[in-house]
């Protein structure tokens, strides 16, 4: 409506959300305008324009172990935890399950409970269950504290998915075997990627629950940061953070781009 | 068997696997933390094994619990305040914006994927000695020397905003999209002004989104402990750096045991009641 485009108060609602971009945002371009600053301090004055933090990164060992490590959890978790996660949104959106509100609740407790409670909790069990502190200790937390939000994000577009289609090849003959693997699966891609996706953002991530899995030695990014906050801010920090950024940031668009790409081309 | 029966079993063979983790890893672990938080830490190290009211008793009448509990449900609440006063009018621009909404959107939720211990430190870019409001205020002649603007309660609280904002954004736009703009319209035709339309109209058919997003904010906010530790000063602890401390730093898991499940408590009995009067699913909406 145009008298809602010129009005006063649309422009103060206007100018309002523009802050508030403006908060969300001016901590996190800092950061990266810091991460090319040539001088020794992380820190203003900016006395010119460096890549040199980004090779201290490359050169540093115990940065590049973490980032091993966080990588490999990150892709250990998603594997898991969306296998676990398609085939339980499976069951909530293709069957009538008796109590699947129940279910629901259940599925997504992890999430429910407080990060530092469920670290607690597993932590305690699992070691009195004789699993110590551990990589594995740390992808059992991963899979646990990311399921949820898998089933959440897979569950949503499988509801989208027609079921007509796999009926159409059940009726010309396909075994159910066989139109899980030719029809459902090549369907149900874009959902099972960005929950895989999903997962691997936020295990990537994580650093609540993770400090209480991780074995004395072992670092991830985010822990290895939080180490090196210990000492005071530094360039490299920030090249770090500018590395993290670019990677959260950049994989979910990249994926969301396939997903789309793959949609279209499917004809659906 | 006949094919209704396997149309029966199947769904329960897919769900197994998913029902099986979490009961092993967080229902069975959160059932035996209540059994730990009364067995009691010797001073061998060894925790031995029994029924001890100890850390109970300790977890209960320490005034030192109790102050940093309230102190922990204050910084929560002035977060999920603030976070509503800042989000709700930033959701309401995307939702009734003529321009891409899609994309105005995903602007928002981008710092969302932006890892949480950059966000986190990334204000100490901004509000440290040398940072850059400081550089700043110095630059243009306000102040001689830089001022000490961190590691203080509103640093922490200024943190948690940031960290929580997109929850609040998400979950009212996803209501606030849900109502026909018409009905707003029709307030208008009917004598009212703009406001008492929003009032009226908008801003209750609203509520369940803010509530919800209100309730991520509280819940996450009051359970986290990183933000002090990197916002915040050495008196702004907040309840979970207390699980923490003892759970990894003095190893007395008995203790941290009694400490976590007195936090779940509290924040479980506010789920339990937001669950009670709103239900799971606007939760849902805006999550997935």
């Amino acid at each position: 409506m145009a008298a809602r485009d010129s009005s006063l108060g649309w422009h103060l609602i206007r100018g309002y959300a523009m802050a508030v971009y403006l908060f969300m945002f001016l901590p996190i371009i800092v950061v990266v305008l810091l991460s090319f600053n040539a001088s020794q301090f992380g820190s203003f004055p900016m006395t010119g324009f460096s890549f040199r933090w980004f090779g201290e990164l490359w050169n540093n060992e115990a940065i590049l172990r973490a980032f091993r490590t966080s990588l490999v959890l990150g892709l250990l978790t998603a594997l898991i935890s969306t296998t676990l996660g398609v085939l339980a949104s499976l069951a909530l959106v293709r069957y009538k399950v008796p109590g699947a509100n129940t279910i629901s609740t259940i599925l997504i407790a992890p999430i429910l409970v407080p990060e530092v409670v469920l670290a607690v909790a597993l932590l305690l069990f699992l070691n009195f269950l004789g699993v110590p502190k551990s990589f594995g200790l740390l992808l059992f937390g991963h899979v646990i504290f990311t399921l949820p939000f898998v089933i959440l994000v897979v569950q949503a577009r499988l509801v989208a998915i027609r079921r007509d289609i796999e009926e159409a090849a059940l009726s010309l003959g396909a075994s159910p075997v066989q139109t899980f693997f030719q029809v459902t699966l090549p369907l149900m891609l874009p959902a099972v990627m960005a929950g895989a996706l999903f997962a691997f953002t936020i295990s990537f991530d994580d650093i609540t629950g993770t400090l209480f899995w991780k074995p004395g030695g072992v670092e991830t990014v985010p822990t290895q940061i939080f180490a090196m906050l210990r000492n005071s801010i530094s360039p490299e920090i920030n090249a770090l953070g500018t590395v993290m950024i670019v990677m959260t940031v950049g994989l979910p668009l990249v994926g969301a781009a396939i997903a789309r790409q793959m949609s279209k081309k499917s004809g659906l | 068997m006949s094919v209704e029966a396997r149309e029966r079993r199947q769904p329960w063979i897919l769900l197994s696997p998913a029902l099986t983790a979490i009961t092993l890893l967080l229902f069975i672990p959160l059932v035996f933390i209540a059994v730990y938080s009364f067995w009691l830490r010797t001073a061998t190290g060894a925790d031995q094994v029994g029924f001890f009211l100890d850390n109970w008793q300790e977890a209960l009448t320490d005034r030192f619990y109790r102050d940093i509990l309230l102190y922990t449900l204050k910084i929560a609440a002035i977060t999920t305040i603030l976070c509503a006063v800042m989000g709700y009018p930033a959701a309401y621009f995307i939702a009734r914006s003529k321009g891409n909404k899609a994309i105005l959107l995903l602007l928002l939720m981008l710092p969302f994927w932006i890892s949480y211990i950059i966000r986190t430190m990334s204000w100490i870019n901004i509000l440290g000695v040398s940072g850059a409001l400081n550089t700043f205020l110095l630059w243009i002649g306000i102040i001689d020397e830089p001022l000490q603007m961190l590691y203080n309660q509103a640093t922490v609280v200024l943190g948690l905003i940031h960290f929580l904002l997109p929850f609040m954004v998400l979950n009212v736009f996803v209501s606030l999209d849900g109502i026909d703009e018409t009905l707003e319209d029709a307030a208008n035709s009917l004598g009212a002004t703009r406001w008492q339309a929003f009032l009226q109209v908008t801003l209750p058919l609203s509520l369940p989104g803010l509530a919800a997003g209100g309730l991520l904010c509280f819940v996450l906010g009051a359970g986290t402990y990183i933000t002090p530790l990197v916002l915040g000063g050495p008196s702004d602890a907040m309840f979970a750096n207390l699980v923490f401390e003892a759970i990894i730093t003095q190893l007395n898991w008995p203790l941290g045991s009694a400490l976590s499940l007195m936090l779940l408590v509290v924040l479980g009995l506010l789920v339990m009641v937001y669950n009670r009067y709103l239900g799971m699913a606007q939760l849902m909406k805006g999550l997935g």
